[in-house]
């Protein structure tokens, strides 16, 4: 396998894996908010600065798997 | 493809300091801000104020209430400093979305050749700046929790020798104010930069608008990393503020 395919091979496994459990876990994140609401419908405001926050917790897991997949495909 | 490059690119030196296009765009912004700070100031002391006045009021004031629900009565004292990396970084954000932004291009020397270079770029695209805000961030963490506790509450957190396991508590603590500073860095810069990366890629596949949903998305995408930037600030200080055990 030449340096050129394998550089382009990790690059793809590198947010291909790095996406997955950020995946679960913003799916986790938003059946839990919607539980949340609704056995509690008038926290709506609360639940959704809360849930937010942890959206971007989660997602920046997979910003990271993204920044290391950008450099090594044009650094 | 397009061309994209990961750091800031260098547009000219000023007496051997290199000035890079996000540094101009910085720059903007810079003046931007204290431009509407000031007009803020001084609208609020006319009689009649402009409606401009009441759209950045209600902003303050939502956000302000936000920032009420973490902090408490001592929201006065964490507001200034919480609504200026909201603000700075909102509209850096926003400013790197703007048409003309990393697609007017300027012709630079590199080495010997002559290069095509964006002439602006969105500010928190490059990780020096993002680097910068996470470690005034995170360094007005540590002032505050001095200032509130006393210097030596605050090096008791970090260095306790009660027991061995409250030590090396210590001691992940210090490595856990560390990586703060990489983590703000690096949510901000990589969030910021995947937008514009997406942005080129996706304009380049299809130039005709299919774009719109995605700056739709981005300026979200903005707003969300500017809340959460300070956000988590806000809760890093009102977690540093008090007494633990």
């Amino acid at each position: 396998m030449s340096a050129e395919s394998m550089k382009l091979l990790s690059v793809a496994l590198s947010i291909a894996v790095g996406a997955i459990f950020p995946a679960f876990a913003i799916g986790m994140i938003g059946s839990k908010a919607v539980e949340a609401l609704g056995r509690n419908p008038e926290a709506e405001s609360a639940i959704r600065t809360t849930m937010i926050l942890a959206l971007a917790f989660a997602e920046a897991i997979a910003i990271y798997a993204l920044v290391v997949a950008l450099i090594l495909k044009f650094a | 493809m397009p061309h994209i490059s990961i750091k800031a690119e260098k547009i000219f030196e000023l007496m051997g300091l290199g000035i890079t296009n996000s540094m101009i765009a910085s720059a903007i912004v810079f003046l931007l801000t204290i431009f509407i700070a000031f007009y803020y100031k001084n609208q609020s002391t006319l009689k009649r104020k402009s409606n401009f006045y009441y759209l950045i009021k209600f902003f303050v004031k939502s956000i302000y209430d936000l920032f009420y629900s973490v902090l408490g009565e001592k929201t006065d004292v964490f507001f200034p400093l919480l609504f200026a990396f909201f603000f700075y970084i909102l509209l850096q954000n926003w400013f790197g979305l703007l048409p003309g932004v990393g697609s007017l291009l300027i012709k630079v020397k590199e080495g010997h050749e002559e290069v095509f270079v964006p002439l602006l770029r969105g500010n928190n695209a490059d990780l020096n700046t993002t680097l910068a805000l996470a470690i005034i961030s995170v360094s007005s963490i540590q002032f505050f929790s001095i200032k509130f506790l006393g210097i030596k509450k605050y090096l008791h957190k970090f260095f306790n020798f009660s027991n061995p396991i409250m030590f090396f508590v210590g001691i992940l603590d210090i490595l856990s104010e560390f990586s703060r500073i990489l983590s703000f860095a690096f949510r901000l810069f990589g969030n910021v930069f995947a937008g514009e990366v997406l942005l080129t890629i996706v304009a380049f596949l299809v130039p005709v608008l299919a774009s719109f949903p995605f700056i739709a998305l981005e300026i979200f995408v903005g707003f969300i990393q500017a809340l959460v930037f300070s956000m988590l600030t806000a809760v890093f200080i009102s977690n540093a503020v008090v007494e633990h055990g």
